[in-house]
C-alpha cells in the first residue's frame, strides 16, 4: 500500500471538447499498462468509474470553455493540480466551437436548438489559459500520443518535455517530402502551422490545414501572400486560417486581416 | 413507503459528460432522468458559410471516437445531392476504413468500458491485475483497428484522407497486405472474445424493441442501403424526417428522437445485427450459434456478445476486401459545384447517423443537420431503466447504481456526439 500511496496522481478532466484528446491515452495501446503502473490514474471518468480526490501531481485538460459552470469548474481543477496541461486544440486554442466568437451567439443557438432558453452557454469559446496559469500546453486536433507519453515521462522524471516548436514546413524537409506548394501549386499552412502530426497531409498530396496551430514566430503576412500568389481569394484566405485553431491570436489575426482586405 | 434516489452525477466509461438520476419508491420507478451536461458546441450553426468540401474535416471534430462515421455520412450526403458516383475501389477502401472504426470502437467498449461491469471492476486497468492477457488482448485488437485506420486515413483520431469523391491518397496493394497477419490475428481473437463474453452472466432482461437499421441487399451494412425496421419500416435515407421527429420527454429536458406514432427505438449492434444476421460473413455467424446468441437477442446486456460477434465481422471484412482490392485509376472523382441538398446515413460503431445538408451554386453550406445514434437511442435508454429497475429495487443502492450504470453503458453511448442535439440541463454542483 505505502507504494501505491507515492505513485504520481494523474487526473483528466473534461471541457467542451469531442472525446478525442483523452482517447489518445487509451489509443497508447503499447504504452497504456506500462503508464498505469507507473501512475495511479487517479480521475479519468472516460475509462473508469473509480475517482480518487485530489490533489492531482498532474492534471490533463482537454475541451474549452464555454458555459458559466465551466468557467467555475477550471478554477477548482487549477487549484487540484500541481501541474496543468492542456491537451489539444479545444483546450489550447479554443477548439472549432470558437467559431461562434465571430458571430451572434444566440442566433446560434436559436439554429440548433428548438428551445434556446434552455440553453446556457457563453458568447465565447475560450482556452483554458485565458482563465487559469497553464504549465505545459500540447497542441493538435487531435494531439499525438507519444507527445502526451513524452509529457508524462518528463513530468515524472522533473525535466522539460521533448517537444517540438518549429514548423510543420521544417518536418517536410527533414522527412524529404516533395513541397506540394512549389510542385503543384496547392494551398498549405505547413510554413505557419507547428509540426507534430508527422507533416500527414502533404504526405497525402493535401495542404496542411493547420491542426497544431501556429507555429513558434509563425509569419503569418507572408504566409498570406503566398496564398495570394496561389490564387486564393481574401474569403478563403480568412477560411483557411479559421477552424480547429482559430482564436489562437497568430491565426486569428490573420483571418481577422484577411477578412478586412 | 421512504423513497430511494439512485444518483450518478458523472457517468464513467462513457465518451462525455451525463448523469443518471433514478427515484425509488419501494420497487416502483418514480421518475428516471438520463441527463446530458456536455456543452453545446453548435455545429450545425457553424457549418453554415462553411464549403462542402471542408464538412467531413469539420464534424469529424463532433466525435474523437467516431469520426469516420462523419466523414463517412458527410462525403455520402454531399455526393449524393450532387449525382457523384465514386470508383468501386474507392467504395472498397471506405468500407474498409469502417471496419477499422469498428473495430477500434468496438474493441475499446467490449474490453475497456463494457467487460468490467460483468466482472465486477472499476476499469480495465484493475481488471488487468487479474485479466492481463485478456486486457492485453483487447489492447492489441484495438490497435489493429487503429493501425487499419492510419494506412487509409493517415491517423486513427481525425484522420485526413477521406474527401468528396474519394480520398486524398490510396494506399497500394502491398501496404494492405502488410495488415493481412495482424488481421488473421485480430479474427481468431475476436471469435475468442465472443465466447469469452458469451459467458458472462447476462441479468434476465428481454424488451419487444423496434430495431432500426440500414439494411443493404448483399452485405451487413456499413456505407449504404435501406433504413429498415422489425416493425415494418421500410424507407429511403432521404425520408427519414418524414418519420422520425425529436420530442420534448415528460421527464426529461433532453430532446429525444422518436418514430411517429411508436415512440422509441434502438439504433446500434442489437439493431444491425438482428435484421441483418443472414449477411453477416461466416465465422461471424459460426460464431453467433456457438455463442448460442442467434437472432432474435432482445436482452441489451448481451451486446456485448453481439459487439464481439460484429468485431470478427469487420475483420473478416477487412481481409476480404484487401485481398480483393486493386487500386482505383485515380483516388478521386471530379465533384461538380452547383446548389443542392442531400441526405446519407451511414452505420457507426453505435449505429445509424445522418447527415443532411443543403448547399448553393458556390458549394456554400446553407443549412445542415445531424442527428448521431445517441441521441437517437437515449430515450430507449430512458425505457430499459423504467423496466429494469423494478427487478433489481431490493438490493442495495451501491448495486442498484452499478446496475443501471451497466444498462446505460449497454448502448455505448456517446454523448459528446449528442450534445450538439440534445437539450441540457445543468444537474452538476
Amino acid at each position: 500500500m505505502s507504494s501505491e500511496k507515492k505513485k504520481p496522481k494523474i487526473a483528466v478532466f473534461k471541457f467542451a471538447s469531442c472525446d478525442g484528446c483523452q482517447l489518445s491515452l487509451l489509443d497508447a495501446e503499447d504504452e497504456l499498462l506500462a503508464v498505469a503502473g507507473a501512475v495511479d490514474i487517479a480521475y479519468f471518468p472516460e475509462a473508469s468509474r473509480r475517482a480518487l480526490k485530489g490533489p492531482y501531481d498532474i492534471g490533463l485538460v482537454e475541451g474549452s470553455i464555454t458555459t458559466h459552470h465551466d468557467a467555475e469548474r477550471i478554477q477548482k481543477v487549477r487549484r487540484q493540480c500541481a501541474v496543468l496541461v492542456t491537451i489539444g486544440a479545444c483546450a489550447t486554442a479554443g477548439g472549432i466551437q470558437a467559431l461562434r466568437n465571430w458571430s451572434d451567439k444566440d442566433e446560434y443557438v436559436r439554429a440548433v436548438y428548438a428551445r434556446p432558453d434552455f440553453i446556457q452557454t457563453l458568447k465565447m469559446s475560450t482556452p483554458i489559459a485565458e482563465h487559469v496559469p497553464v504549465d505545459f500546453e500540447l497542441r493538435g486536433c487531435p494531439i499525438n500520443k507519444k507527445h502526451l507519453i513524452e509529457l508524462i515521462s518528463a513530468t515524472l522524471a522533473g525535466r522539460k518535455p521533448n517537444i517540438p516548436t518549429h514548423s510543420l514546413c521544417m518536418k517536410c524537409k527533414r522527412s524529404g517530402n516533395v513541397c506540394i506548394t512549389i510542385a503543384r501549386g496547392v494551398p498549405c499552412l505547413g510554413p505557419v502551422t507547428q509540426s507534430g502530426c508527422g507533416a500527414l497531409c502533404p504526405r497525402f498530396g493535401r495542404g496542411c490545414y493547420g491542426c497544431y496551430g501556429p507555429a513558434e514566430s509563425a509569419n503569418t503576412a507572408a504566409m498570406t501572400r503566398m496564398l495570394r500568389e496561389l490564387g486564393q481569394k481574401d474569403e478563403e484566405i480568412a477560411r483557411l486560417f479559421r477552424t480547429f485553431n482559430a482564436w489562437a491570436w497568430q491565426f486569428r489575426q490573420a483571418s481577422e486581416e484577411a477578412e478586412r482586405a | 413507503m421512504a423513497a430511494k434516489t439512485i444518483k450518478v452525477d458523472y457517468l464513467a466509461r462513457v465518451e462525455g459528460e451525463g448523469a443518471l438520476h433514478v427515484k425509488l419508491r419501494g420497487d416502483r420507478v418514480e421518475d428516471v432522468k438520463l441527463r446530458i451536461f456536455e456543452p453545446p458546441r453548435l455545429f450545425e450553426a457553424f457549418l453554415r458559410g462553411r464549403r462542402i468540401e471542408e464538412a467531413p474535416d469539420i464534424t469529424a471534430r463532433i466525435c474523437g471516437i467516431c469520426p469516420v462515421a462523419y466523414q463517412m455520412s458527410a462525403v455520402h450526403a454531399i455526393e449524393r445531392a450532387l449525382g457523384v458516383t465514386v470508383d468501386p475501389a474507392v467504395r472498397l477502401l471506405r468500407r474498409l476504413i469502417y471496419c477499422g472504426e469498428w473495430i477500434e470502437s468496438h474493441a475499446l467498449h467490449v474490453y475497456m468500458l463494457h467487460a468490467p461491469d460483468f466482472l465486477g471492476y472499476e476499469d480495465a486497468i484493475e481488471m488487468a491485475r487479474d485479466h492481463k492477457e485478456t486486457v492485453e488482448q483487447g489492447l492489441r485488437l484495438k490497435k489493429i483497428g487503429n493501425d487499419l485506420m492510419a494506412v487509409l486515413g493517415g491517423r486513427e483520431i481525425h484522420p485526413i484522407s477521406a474527401c468528396l469523391g474519394g480520398f486524398y491518397r490510396v494506399p497500394s496493394k502491398s501496404e494492405l497486405l502488410a495488415l493481412v497477419e495482424d488481421l488473421k490475428w485480430a479474427l481468431e481473437a475476436s471469435v475468442a472474445t465472443a465466447r469469452f463474453v458469451a459467458g458472462f452472466e447476462f441479468p434476465d432482461f428481454e424488451q419487444d424493441y423496434e430495431f432500426v437499421a440500414l439494411s443493404h441487399p448483399d452485405e451487413y451494412p456499413l456505407n449504404e442501403g435501406r433504413l429498415v425496421s422489425n416493425k415494418g419500416l421500410d424507407i429511403d435515407v432521404s425520408e427519414y424526417e418524414e418519420h422520425f421527429f425529436e420530442q420534448h420527454a415528460k421527464h426529461s429536458n433532453a430532446l429525444q428522437s422518436q418514430l411517429r406514432k411508436r415512440g422509441s427505438y434502438l439504433v446500434g449492434p442489437l439493431a444491425r445485427y438482428n435484421l441483418n444476421f443472414s449477411k453477416l460473413t461466416p465465422i461471424a455467424q459460426q460464431t453467433a450459434c456457438e455463442c448460442k446468441a442467434e437472432p432474435p437477442c432482445l436482452n441489451p446486456f448481451k451486446s456485448i456478445v453481439v459487439r464481439a460477434i460484429e468485431l470478427v465481422f469487420a475483420c473478416e471484412e477487412a481481409l476480404r476486401i484487401i485481398d480483393e482490392y486493386e487500386p482505383p485509376a485515380a483516388p478521386r472523382v471530379d465533384v461538380p459545384v452547383r446548389a443542392g441538398a442531400g441526405q446519407a446515413i451511414t452505420e457507426a460503431p453505435r449505429g445509424i447517423l445522418y447527415h443532411r445538408y443543403e448547399f448553393d451554386g458556390e458549394g456554400t453550406i446553407r443549412s445542415a443537420k445531424i442527428v448521431p445514434p445517441t441521441s437517437q437511442n437515449q430515450r430507449r435508454i430512458e425505457d430499459d431503466l423504467w423496466q429494469f429497475v423494478p427487478r433489481i429495487a431490493a438490493r442495495p443502492v451501491e448495486e442498484i447504481t452499478w446496475r443501471c450504470e451497466q444498462a446505460v453503458r449497454n448502448y455505448d453511448p456517446c454523448i459528446s456526439c449528442a450534445t450538439h442535439f440534445l437539450r441540457m440541463e445543468i444537474v452538476r454542483e
